[in-house]
């Protein structure tokens, strides 16, 4: 929300929680103030004095503000009908709550009493605006028990090295690894695991309902110090410049497809089929999904994994005959 | 952004909020610098402003000036409608917020967690305090992404209790029906969204996902003309609408030694060891749907044989014969 391009209302909405962040702080520093509310201080003393020229002109002509930032500290004197901050819109109040009540169902959480303490605050705090979030969940995935978050919880927190039993569907193999723990994640309602993984050398991302058996290793977890947490808000799956392309035609009965995997490109053809464009530096999976998918789908490119599946489902067919 | 227009604003609130009694449009103009003289320009920007003022969440009361007179309108805004109430918060409790402001992080309802997070630190809550619990500490990483275009009007829609329409394509179909729905809910299964309520086409309760919503969803009805039936709980909708049946078939699989790993983790049992032929193992597995579970068996190729019940085979075999179609 810079000044740039922030509306009157988004300004204003700022200059009225300005007022009583300072009033229920005594007194607070011009850089501090600043930083939370991610202005400059040039910006922020701007704010200031908007705020100290406010004008009332009748009946008689007075002005409901007075502060100072003199020595680079900001005191509000007089703030009078605007010294609380406004009362949470049911967005807010929204966003909030049903964020809190999903990190509550969170799996092997452990400030689970803080979280409903807080809950019960905010819902009485927003008074009628905390209704509607009642409205909108967001569910997370248990994994089978509690085991495997309540150790790599251990692990993090003794900063200890895992040894995992990692199943990865895309190509149907039950994998051994040696971990380094970083950071639990709970994106899209389920939960993995981020480290180092010492096989791959290199940062991995585990589901844990893919987590077929864990260990903690009585050896100090060592991350690199160059490696690189997975920038979630960029989606977990990113395309890397050697993938390979592949496009795949999906009939209406396939088009869940488009649903269950990142896809590049979605076009509609004709009958309720649509083609997808895809990256991927394994098509393993690519095969096994079109094995599933049947005369429901049809690999158009490249020409050999095309050919590849073709193979794989001949194959197959020959195992019935024989078996 | 135009800084007479926040003075204005801010003004305005101000006086509307130290007054008890109501103010009339006119007392308004005299005491708030910069609203113009000429009489309809003013009338146009005072309800401009009253409807910005409204859009922020200030409680913007109308009433009448005296119960004699029902002619001359007033404004004010009390000061307990207005004010957030006390709230004070533990350190533990503070640093959970935190995390929970970070959930929406660049997705629909991020600038309204911005915008509390806000207004508490103005209440005097530091949310970045040191003393953090042990899930803040550790790292802990939580994420909603709200990338279905559909997710913004129908959290508008659910909260304003309106009804909508949109274009839908159920699962299978290769056209788009219309469907016109009372909205009860909007919730968040295994990473994808769904919207429960009251399809008003088929006077039935339906669960639509919206990734399968195309186009626009339009509001069909005014704002609180959509109830949403008491003790409705919208998780428990979308639950057992999308709930796998009960496993009751079981299959009998021929597993190729070192594959078939995803079966493997559902299997109820080894069958008869001896009928398996060197380097494979015969597992049983429970399953509901015989069509979902033959396309789950073909995935696996070469790698899985069904030995039975015979209409999975055969389902297993006409899938495999379709890849070469």
């Amino acid at each position: 929300m810079s000044p740039q391009a922030a509306t009157s209302a988004e300004r204003l909405q700022r200059l009225l929680a300005l007022v009583p962040y300072v009033v229920s702080r005594k007194a607070v520093g011009l850089a501090e103030t600043a930083a939370a509310f991610g202005l400059s201080e040039r910006e922020l003393v701007d704010d200031l004095n908007l705020l100290w020229c406010v004008e009332l002109r009748n009946p008689d002509p007075y002005c409901p503000i007075d502060l100072s930032y003199e020595g680079g500290e900001i005191v509000v004197s007089q703030a009078e009908t605007i010294g609380r901050p406004l009362r949470l819109a049911v967005d807010e109040a929204s966003a909030l709550l049903v964020a809190l009540r999903m990190l509550a169902d969170v799996p092997g959480l452990q400030d689970r009493s803080a979280l409903s303490r807080l809950i019960a605050k905010l819902e009485t705090a927003a008074g009628e605006a905390a209704a509607p979030s009642a409205q909108v969940a967001v569910q997370v995935d248990k994994p089978d028990g509690d085991h495997a978050i309540a150790q790599i919880r251990a692990a993090l927190e003794r900063k200890r090295r895992v040894h995992l039993q990692y199943y990865v569907p895309g190509r149907d193999e039950a994998t051994q690894r040696d971990v380094d723990p970083m950071r639990l994640l709970v994106v899209e309602g389920r939960t993995y695991l981020e480290g180092w993984c010492r096989r791959a050398d290199g940062v991995r991302l585990f589901r844990l309902d893919r987590v077929l058996g864990i260990d903690v290793l009585d050896v100090p977890a060592s991350v690199p110090g160059d490696a690189q947490p997975v920038d979630i808000d960029q989606g977990l799956f990113r395309p890397s410049a050697d993938d390979v392309h592949v496009t795949i035609e999906v009939s209406a009965a396939g088009r869940w497809v488009a649903e269950y995997y990142p896809c590049e490109s979605v076009e509609e053809l004709a009958d309720g089929w649509i083609r997808i464009g895809l990256r991927t530096p394994d098509t393993r999976w690519v095969r096994r999904l079109a094995l599933r998918l049947g005369e429901d789908g049809r690999i158009t490119a490249p020409e050999d994994l095309r050919a590849r599946v073709r193979d794989d489902a001949a194959a197959a067919l020959a195992a019935y005959a024989s078996a | 952004m135009s800084r007479r227009k926040t003075e204005r604003l801010l003004s305005l609130v101000v006086c509307l909020l130290s007054t008890r009694r109501y103010l009339t449009a006119e007392q308004i103009r005299r005491a708030v610098a910069g609203y113009p003289e000429q009489p309809e320009a003013f009338k146009r920007m005072f309800e401009r402003d009253k409807e910005e003022l409204r859009e922020l969440g200030i409680p913007l009361e109308t009433g009448s000036l005296s119960p004699m007179d029902g002619e001359d309108i007033g404004y004010r805004v009390q000061q307990q409608v207005y004010e957030l109430p006390e709230l004070r918060l533990e350190a533990d409790e503070a640093a959970v917020l935190g995390l929970a402001a970070r959930v929406w992080r660049h997705a629909e309802l991020a600038g309204a967690a911005a915008g509390a997070l806000l207004k508490l630190r103005a209440a005097g809550i530091d949310t970045d305090h040191p003393d953090a619990g042990a899930d803040v500490r550790q790292g802990i990483e939580p994420r909603v992404h709200t990338t279905e275009p559909a997710f913004g009007p129908l959290w508008q829609a659910v909260r304003d209790r309106r009804p909508v329409t949109f274009a839908y394509r159920a699962a299978g179909r290769s056209e788009p029906q219309t469907r016109e729905l009372e909205p009860w809910g909007v919730v968040n299964r295994h990473g994808r969204w769904y919207v429960a309520g009251r399809d008003r086409g088929r006077d039935a309760v339906r669960v639509f996902r919206l990734t399968r919503i195309e186009g626009d969803v339009r509001f069909s009805g005014p704002a609180r003309s959509v109830t949403v039936p008491a003790g409705t709980d919208v998780r428990e909708v979308v639950r057992t609408w999308d709930s796998v049946p009960p496993r009751e078939n079981t299959a009998v699989l021929r597993v190729r030694a070192g594959a078939g790993y995803g079966l493997r983790r559902y299997a109820t049992g080894p069958g008869d060891a001896d009928s398996s032929p060197p380097g494979w193992d015969t597992i049983c597995v429970p399953y509901s749907d015989v069509g979902w579970f033959a396309d789950h068996v073909a995935s696996f190729g070469a790698d899985v044989i069904v030995t039975g019940p015979p209409d999975l085979r055969d389902a297993v075999i006409r899938k495999l014969k379709g890849v070469l179609a």
